[in-house]
């Protein structure tokens, strides 16, 4: 091994040996047991749990609105990032420390602030309702919910990116002629781009597993504001474990498919970026 | 930027650890003649038990000297049930049906068979019902089951998967359409009218579904209902038990909402029992059955009547606390489904009715 003789970190095979024993306790043994539970039951009873039309409607629902929560926070988030970074302002500590806010406060009292905001008799909701915009108990509201807690991923993946990002860079781009758009498309994104899609996944991966903001804000109707966190607590309630697992496992299963598309989506930028 | 709150956040989170630790150490040195027990209940008893807490503990320390310290749990019934089958140390369970009581027993075994029959009135110290709460005035006219189904009427009521009172909901509108069907529910008993029966049966399945076609949210839990309803303004109707719908008026004041009695409703029984293999291992076992016998006694019935429960024995009740609850014809699960197991498995498992109204 090479690294051994250029690591600061003593003794690789310990360290080496603690990740795993480390990875395997926190991450690998739980997954296990899902896996075990949901084997308890025969194939042909999985296929049914999950292929379900109230499961397969959750499904979509889920994941449809946690895409739609992390590409707004991408887009969103980037800017408050890129303000964060570039400029200096009167109270930006105090901007900077409430990006954290949605991971520090109980998801439950984000789900009951924000309903109560939205609900047709919340102080935004008000002004929507007229509009015909309902957000509470609609997918809509699903979606803010899960946009809310996904803000902080994409801002804090994204700010040491945009530190490292010289402003020189970009005037020796502009001296060379380039336009802004040609500076920004040419030399920024594609420099902060792999942050951004961490960024991305991190908070689509949030999203998925959200329940305690999302139940009081979706209504929670079967077929259309029913999310899977929620189904799945549906059948533990009536100690079907076995189907709560089998669900679990592929909501897992696509999780995996996605994060893992978003990695090589993000070497594959690397690996642009540095050509 | 980065770095400092974590650190902060790092420092904070090994102080709330060590509070932890040397709260839970605090707790071994206690007095030796002081008892604690753990009562596990669902949501909309907090009220009730907060004040019998105090009461029997005045009573329990008269008669046996020691102080006693009733923790509560609160939650919805079923995720109570389902803590206490995964290891929750309760001494006692006071849940919002049997089925979830039972389930304590069928999946963990920590009582035996026959627990319903150890206190009177299958176990149940009081009852309740299902009534509508409505906004003042009734706007909309409501007085009844079949008025939940008039066009643009909206009902909030919990989803029955995950809530006990949702499921008391679900059945009373059932046997109401049973009763207007058949005119009286003892035809279900009787083999003769078994074609009567079938064809109420699937009326009541229809009136269901379009019930649910009018429940714009179905949130988790009783209290999670009532805050829809009541704070965020949604809904016409809401289905509550009537001490939550009372407790309602009562907090929010009688200018805002009303109580709707309909014609037939159910005979909610909130059963009670002690988790004996719990109990025992603490030592507990005394203190427990005496806790849940005082809910029967004439001041156990004055207080569940006084957080609007309907009490089994009216004697020894103030009168002020009786007028509240109107006469309406009440009945039960059993004579009505079967029993829970049996309405459980049929209409609220999965593929049950429940899930077949959702059917695309």
């Amino acid at each position: 091994m090479n690294l051994k003789q250029h690591s600061v970190l003593p003794g690789f095979g310990l360290t080496m040996g603690f990740t795993l024993f480390y990875l395997g306790l926190i991450v690998l043994l739980p997954l296990a047991g899902l896996l075990l539970k949901s084997a308890t039951i025969s194939w042909d009873q999985f296929y049914a749990a999950v292929t379900d039309p109230q499961v397969a409607a959750s499904y979509k629902i889920t994941f449809g609105a946690s895409l739609v929560a992390a590409s707004v926070n991408a887009v969103f988030g980037l800017a408050v990032a890129w303000v964060l970074v570039r400029y200096s302002f009167p109270g930006k500590n105090i901007v900077d420390a409430m990006v954290d806010l949605p991971f520090a406060m109980p998801t439950a009292v984000s789900g009951i602030a924000l309903t109560a905001l939205y609900a047709p008799n919340g102080w935004i909701g008000r002004w929507l309702a007229p509009l015909g915009i309902e957000v509470a108990y609609t997918q809509l509201g699903i979606m803010v919910a899960l946009t809310f807690i996904g803000l902080p991923f994409v801002v804090r993946t994204l700010q040491p990116a945009l530190e490292d990002l010289d402003v020189e860079i970009e005037e020796a781009a502009a001296s060379l002629g380039a336009s802004r758009r040609q500076i920004f498309t040419r030399v920024i994104f594609p420099t902060i781009l792999p942050a951004l899609l961490t960024g991305f996944a991190l908070a689509f991966a949030r999203a998925l597993g959200e329940y305690g903001s999302v139940v009081f804000i979706s209504g929670n109707l079967p077929m259309k504001t029913q999310i899977v966190p929620l189904l799945i607590m549906t059948k533990l309630e009536q100690y079907n474990y076995a189907e709560a697992a089998a669900i679990a496992v592929v909501a897992l299963g696509a999780s995996f498919v996605v994060l893992l598309f978003i990695n090589l989506v993000q070497w594959w930028s690397r690996r642009y970026a540095t050509a | 930027m980065i770095s400092r709150p974590f650190v902060a956040f790092g420092l904070f989170s090994i102080a709330l650890v060590s509070i932890a630790v040397f709260a839970g150490g605090c707790r071994q040195s206690a007095d030796p003649n002081a008892v604690e027990i753990l009562n596990v209940s669902y949501d909309p008893t907090r009220e009730l038990y907060k004040e019998f807490n105090r009461v029997f503990a005045e009573h329990w320390a008269r008669q046996s000297g020691q102080t006693l310290d009733v923790r509560m749990s609160h939650g919805g019934s079923g995720k109570q049930a389902r803590s206490v089958i995964d290891g929750l140390e309760a001494d006692v369970v006071t849940l919002a049906l049997a089925y979830d009581v039972d389930a304590i027993r069928r999946k963990a075994g920590l009582m035996p068979k026959d627990w319903q029959s150890r206190l009177p009135n299958n176990s149940a110290p009081y009852t309740s019902t299902i009534v509508f709460l409505v906004r003042k005035g009734n706007p909309r006219g409501i007085k009844d089951w079949n008025d939940l189904v008039k066009p643009d009427v909206s009902v909030i009521t919990p989803n029955p998967k995950t809530s006990g009172g949702a499921r008391w909901n679900y059945l009373a509108a059932w046997g109401y359409v049973l009763k207007r069907e058949l005119g009286d529910l003892a035809e279900l008993h009787d083999p003769n009218s078994a074609d009567a029966v079938a064809k109420a049966n699937e009326k009541a399945r229809e009136f269901i579904k379009e019930v649910f076609q009018h429940v714009k949210v179905l949130d988790t839990g009783a209290r999670g209902s009532t805050m829809t309803f009541v704070q965020r303004g949604i809904g016409d109707v809401l289905l509550a038990w009537e001490n939550e719908a009372f407790l309602s008026i009562h907090e929010l004041g009688p200018d805002k909402f009303e109580i709707v009695v309909p014609s037939i409703s159910i005979l909610a029984e909130p059963s009670v029992a002690v988790v004996d293999k719990v109990a025992e291992r603490h030592g507990t076992r005394a203190v427990a059955e005496a806790y849940l016998k005082h809910l029967y006694s004439s001041e156990g019935q004055a207080l569940a009547a006084k957080h609007y429960y309907r009490p089994r024995d009216a004697e020894g009740v103030p009168e002020e606390y009786m007028k509240r609850f109107p006469d309406v014809e009440l009945f039960t699960v059993r004579d009505v489904f079967g029993g829970w197991e049996k309405a459980q498995a049929e209409h609220f498992d999965d593929g049950g009715v429940f899930d077949q109204i959702y059917k695309p």
